[in-house]
């Protein structure tokens, strides 16, 4: 019998950050503000309490300075996982991520490997200030080396972060962080398969829709609610920016013949835009339409009062489901 | 102008005219030099040699096409072999992308930094194995990484133990110019709220390509440190004796759990910035005659012709660089280019399946043009 737990997805992650840290004492824990507070969103709680102040630690506030020395420490033999604060903070830190973390082992023909685990919870809905609702997964999926992953229900939350911290290389790991408290059912026995790996959520066989992280809720309930005009809409939740599990998409899109791309980013030169690209290279005899995009414009993250707006909704996802289905 | 070394506070033991001095204020630094020997002044000449040798090689290689680009560190043999040898047997060494001269002290075999210059690959060393980290080339994003791997070394209990075969401490090099990235305060914040077994070597060669040091810097640069809590000491970069026995003993402290400090080693580039600089635009002739004036292999022959050393040993030094010229231009001009696949390689630890389709279709794409390329 399988243990099953119920829980929240920022428990899940702080119980995978846990069992990672219990298993492997060359892990390590830092960012601002993670250790006797647990973060701002309390995701890393208790973990300083249980490992001590050598392993979960805080950081001045200096981006550039976590990652950098993260980078450091994988040539000293730890894993780090680190935590930006929000989306919007990881921008100082970006040249150490691309010009770097990514390129070491490559640099160094394999001498050197960076297990380092960027944790960072993205995404809008929560009506914050500026720079808190940002979705930044394309530049990193855009950048050789990096691994790129966000889990959308508490079950991956729990083996997707465990998985990203035994990677021998670096990985991106976006929390959807206004799902931080969406419960599901956790199996602490098997874990999901590689964190790479798409998963149909919801069988159907009229338009396949794509989506993943906090973009999943909107899409299930279009899907329901196209269920309920008659579209029978397969969901897919690929789990994994980088590299993306191009084959369970196309399988789908072979059966559908029509795709939609949902995700909370703007559209232009986005993780849509790629499934959308390879998509046509790969299914073009099988498509009945032109792949859709439904994406947040192509306008900074705007202020809290229209993110509704900006943000893509059931019925931007199900207009897309008509024009698919029109042609 | 550039700055005078004889106007300003810093460490200096071995004169212009080659005698060695110890101020009463340095004299704990001074304690270092009684540990030279004989054979320690000539090793300290013979690669400060070598290394003028090979950059005046390497600049000629690159004017005949066969380096994509020389980066010249003529005028800092002083601060390089000096603070080389200066670093412990288990101490890791984090270089910028102008350290020959550090490299040699580590056993870096000087083909392979022509091989990066050339375009084979980007460096080719291990890090592990050698404990001289890659060349960076990104301005003071190595000075972050060195304080980590400091930082790890702390969290392993590697400090202050007392061990001499288990300690060890970590020297991160840049220039004047690295100075003014983010990355390089960040570091100095870094080492000095976790007390981090480093030493910053800061090479003010008073140059960051056209920008001379006044125009970077309202303080000088080993005061730097002071409002992160890195404390910092001058040094003459052009003086052999202090840049070992600062290192040194700055290294030693590191290892002991003293935390982290900075040196700087003023000192001149008598060179370009690269091959792709052109000086004369920015400086005068003057300037350059003056620290050529100051120069650092001039001064050490002084002192160890003083000290008996007669011209049997400078004609030595002067065979084994022809030799290594003639060495250096023949490994050289037999680099051979990368196999296509290197592309490919270590990108990920695991295949990944978008980078295995690519070299797969570039295989077939190549394949098509039949017969042998």
């Amino acid at each position: 019998m399988n243990n099953m737990v119920e829980m929240p997805i920022a428990k899940a992650i702080n119980a995978g950050l846990r069992e990672a840290m219990r298993k492997d004492n060359k892990v390590l824990m830092f960012g601002e503000d993670v250790a006797e507070l647990g973060g701002v969103f309390r995701v890393t709680e208790g973990l300083h309490a249980e490992f001590g102040q050598s392993r979960v630690f805080n950081t001045p506030i200096a981006e550039a300075g976590i990652i950098g020395t993260a980078i450091g420490l994988a040539m000293r033999g730890y894993r780090s996982v680190t935590e930006i604060q929000f989306d919007g903070f990881i921008f100082p830190a970006f040249d150490q991520i691309t010009s770097q973390l990514a390129r070491l082992q490559n640099r160094s023909e394999g001498f050197l490997t960076m297990p380092v685990v960027i944790r960072v919870p993205y995404g809008g809905g929560i009506g914050a200030v500026e720079h808190h609702s940002e979705s930044p997964e394309a530049y990193f999926a855009h950048t050789p080396g990096l691994r790129v992953i966000s889990p959308s229900t508490p079950n991956d939350a729990y083996w997707m972060i465990q998985q990203a911290i035994e990677s021998t290389d670096p990985v991106l790991f976006f929390e959807p962080k206004r799902r931080y408290w969406q419960k599901g059912m956790v199996n602490l026995d098997a874990a999901p398969g590689s964190m790479h790996q798409a998963r149909v959520v919801v069988p159907g066989s009229d338009v396949t829709l794509v989506a993943y992280g906090p973009m999943m809720n909107v899409a299930l309930q279009a899907a329901a609610l196209g269920a309920e005009e008659g579209k029978s809409i397969e969901v897919i939740d690929i789990r994994s920016m980088s590299p993306i599990d191009f084959a369970t998409i196309v399988e789908s899109v072979k059966k559908t013949g029509r795709l939609v791309v949902a995700h909370e980013a703007s559209t232009f030169v986005s993780v849509s835009s790629e499934i959308a690209a390879r998509v046509a290279e790969l299914a073009f005899y099988h498509l009945e339409a032109p792949p859709i995009r439904v994406g947040g414009f192509d306008v900074p993250y705007p202020a809290a009062k229209l993110e509704e707006v900006f943000l893509p909704d059931a019925d931007r996802i199900l207009d897309a489901v008509d024009r698919v289905m029109a042609f | 102008m550039s700055q005078d070394p004889s106007d300003l506070p810093m460490v200096q033991f071995l004169s212009m005219e080659g005698e060695v001095r110890v101020p009463a204020q340095w004299a704990e630094y001074g304690e270092y030099l009684k540990e030279l020997t004989e054979a320690d002044y000539l090793k300290f000449y013979r690669d400060m040699a070598r290394i003028r040798r090979f950059d005046n090689e390497a600049t000629a290689l690159q004017r005949q096409g066969q380096l994509g680009l020389w980066i010249p560190a003529i005028g800092q043999e002083a601060a390089q072999i000096g603070s080389g040898y200066g670093v412990g047997p288990n101490d890791h060494i984090f270089p910028s992308y102008r350290e020959h001269g550090v490299a040699i002290t580590h056993g870096i075999d000087l083909m392979s930094i022509l091989k990066m210059l050339r375009g084979v690959n980007h460096g080719g060393w291990n890090p592990d194995e050698t404990r001289f980290h890659l060349y960076a080339i990104v301005l003071g994003t190595q000075v972050l990484h060195a304080t980590g791997y400091a930082m790890g070394v702390k969290f392993d209990g590697k400090v202050g133990t007392g061990n001499k075969d288990e300690d060890l401490a970590v020297i991160s090099y840049m220039g004047d110019g690295a100075t003014a990235e983010g990355d390089v305060s960040e570091a100095f914040l870094f080492a000095a709220v976790n007390e981090s077994p480093i030493v910053f070597f800061i090479q003010n060669n008073q140059w960051a390509i056209s920008s001379r040091s006044s125009a970077q810097t309202k303080v000088p640069l080993y005061q730097r440190g002071d409002g992160f809590g890195v404390p910092g000491i001058r040094i003459d970069g052009n003086d052999v004796l202090a840049s070992y026995a600062v290192t040194k003993k700055h290294m030693d402290d590191a290892r002991a759990g003293k935390g982290p400090s900075l040196i700087e080693a003023l000192t001149y580039r008598i060179g370009a910035h690269t091959t792709s600089d052109d000086p004369t635009k920015y400086r005068d002739d003057a300037e350059v005659e003056y620290w050529k004036a100051r120069d650092p292999l001039a001064r050490l022959e002084k002192f160890l012709r003083r000290n008996g050393i007669n011209q049997d040993f400078f004609d030595e030094v002067d065979h084994a660089g022809e030799v290594l010229s003639a060495e250096i231009r023949e490994a050289t001009f037999a680099l051979k280019n990368p196999p296509v696949e290197n592309m490919f390689k270590h990108v990920y630890s695991t295949q990944h399946p978008v980078i295995d389709e690519q070299h797969a279709w570039l295989k077939n794409y190549e394949a098509s043009f039949g017969g042998d390329a």
